[in-house]
């Protein structure tokens, strides 16, 4: 019985030393080492917090996080919507006459892009989308630090269109498509 | 009246302060920060606690039984406040210097088992009526080695008067005071004096002291009743706002009650630590009003950081383990630091 109590007083001692210094130890804060490094376990006291909005952890540049879409890029062949796996893409497409314009690495648009919105609250950052647009204009960019109050605020809009010209375009095809019906019908 | 509101004050204050520096501690020993946005470096954070706490909605649940649901926080806080009463803060200074003080805080601080009991019975809650259970058996389990622990100790100092016992533990004593029972430290005083070092098998009863008092304010490493991790709140679980406030100040009321016990009994009360080394006569500087209330609240602190620092290092006590514990390896210690005070009474103090 008093072997059980000593050795409980002990193994108490023992604890209560380990917690003292790590008390004491409290007064340096851990710098982020580079975890490649040898000595990365060597630091063993000290506070770990990171006091976030004041103090932020490094990310690397190619870190893979929020996304960014560039517009003139995109041939809006609608891939991205088709390949996220919580379909936080929304996609629609207006049909062009003719040609629009060329994108930066030399692919022919023929849609135009009415309405291009990212849900970054349903995003799970798997890169899915990134892998298969054919021209890489929807990237993962190193900005992970966007919190809004209002959740419709986390829906990022790309398209680029204003009501009147999403109107005009439409009306354009429309009457492109009538036009060829008359022209086969004779 | 002013005594008592002045006692009111500096136990909000030092709970204010209490819960704080133990959210630091807890954040230190952890390897993380605790409270830093309200105030600099979260100073602020309990003021803030408090204001949330007191502007809450008082909620009675449905079924629960309104009288003794409503009451039991007024029992469990006045309970511990009313111990106040009688310790000596200084040479002179106790708001109330019964002979029977040490007798009269002891039964005092028994009666907040039954507001404990009120508060878990009251509730109509399975798991406060399972912990205030646990709470009350270990709280009066408890109470036999503290009390032991306490009559070793009264029967060295001859009175249960708080203010006399610290009296004659320094330099300004009428008895002999014999350091471990040999030398004669009477005009010495200092750290010497203190009963701990008169008779050295206090020390263990002050050892045995402590531990049964961190079982008294249900604190880790024998927080059963209000285990969060197994009872949600314990006895309190359903209680919130201004009434919880009300529990929780009791708590670290407690704490700091039984911790000055412990001072004014084992550790020299307001004496000073520092002994009349020849014509140094640091004692007799050191002692005094104002120094006084400095010695308690100093000694006090640095037993309520302890029971801090005990708290966020030993995991809980499981309620047969803390049982078997009091019963089968406290008491019969204080027995045996009984026995042997009557024997140094007798064969050494003549």
């Amino acid at each position: 019985m008093f072997k059980i109590a000593l050795q409980a007083f002990i193994t108490a001692a023992k604890g209560l030393a380990i917690t003292l210094a790590h008390l004491f130890g409290a007064r340096r804060s851990r710098e982020v080492l580079d975890v490649r490094k040898d000595d990365y376990f060597d630091k063993q006291t000290g506070v770990t917090t990171v006091q976030f909005p004041r103090e932020k952890m490094p990310i690397p540049e190619v870190a893979r996080y929020q996304l960014d879409v560039e517009i003139d890029d995109c041939i809006v062949c609608d891939l991205c919507a088709k390949a996220c796996p919580v379909d936080c893409i929304t996609i629609e497409s207006i049909k062009a006459t003719d040609v629009i314009g060329k994108t930066s690495d030399g692919s022919v648009k023929r849609l135009y892009a009415a309405q291009f919105d990212i849900d970054m609250a349903k995003c799970m950052y798997c890169g899915l989308c990134t892998v298969v647009c054919p021209t890489e204009c929807i990237t993962m960019t190193d900005q992970y630090d966007r919190s809004m109050t209002n959740l419709a605020e986390l829906t990022y809009s790309f398209a680029e269109m204003t009501p009147s010209e999403i109107e005009e375009k439409k009306r354009e095809w429309t009457k492109f498509q009538a036009e060829k019906e008359a022209a086969k019908r004779k | 009246m002013i005594v008592g509101m002045v006692l009111f004050g500096f136990i909000a204050g030092f709970t204010l302060f209490a819960v704080y520096s133990e959210r630091k501690i807890a954040g230190f020993v952890q390897d993380r920060l605790g409270p830093m946005e309200t105030g600099k470096h979260g100073a602020l954070q309990t003021v803030a606690d408090i204001l949330k706490l007191i502007q809450k909605e008082f909620i009675t649940p449905a079924a629960a039984d309104k009288i003794l649901f409503v009451a039991a926080p007024v029992v469990i806080f006045i309970a511990v406040f009313l111990g106040f009463a009688v310790m000596p803060w200084a040479p002179g200074l106790a708001p109330s210097a019964l002979n029977l003080g040490l007798f009269y805080v002891i039964a005092i601080i028994s009666v907040d088992a039954i507001g404990l009991l009120m508060a878990g019975w009251g509730s109509n809650n399975k798991f406060s009526l399972l912990g205030s259970m646990r709470a009350v058996a270990q709280i009066v389990s408890y109470e036999i080695p503290s009390g032991l622990a306490l009559i070793s100790a009264v029967m060295i100092t001859q009175t249960l008067n708080m203010q006399e016992i610290v009296v004659n533990q320094g330099i300004a004593s009428e008895e002999a005071l014999r350091f471990l029972g040999l030398w004669d430290v009477s005009g010495i005083g200092g750290l010497l004096a203190w009963n701990v070092f008169q008779a050295p098998h206090l020390l263990i009863a002050y050892v045995i002291f402590f531990i049964a008092s961190l079982a008294e304010c249900n604190r880790a490493p024998f927080d059963i009743p209000e285990a969060e991790s197994e009872l949600v709140g314990g006895f309190h679980t359903e209680y919130g706002g201004l009434r919880f406030a009300f529990v929780f100040l009791a708590e670290y009321a407690l704490m700091f009650l039984v911790a000055m016990i412990g001072v004014v009994v084992f550790l020299g009360g307001w004496n000073t630590p520092l002994p009349n080394i020849g014509a140094v006569r640091l004692a007799d500087w050191t002692t005094g009003w104002v120094w006084g209330i400095f010695w308690t609240l100093s000694k006090t602190l640095l037993i309520v950081g302890i029971q801090m620092w005990i708290r966020w290092t030993l995991p809980r006590l499981r309620a047969d383990q803390l049982m078997s514990l009091c019963w089968k390896v406290l008491t019969p210690l204080a027995f045996l630091c009984m026995a042997i005070s009557g024997i140094w009474r007798i064969g050494v103090m003549v």
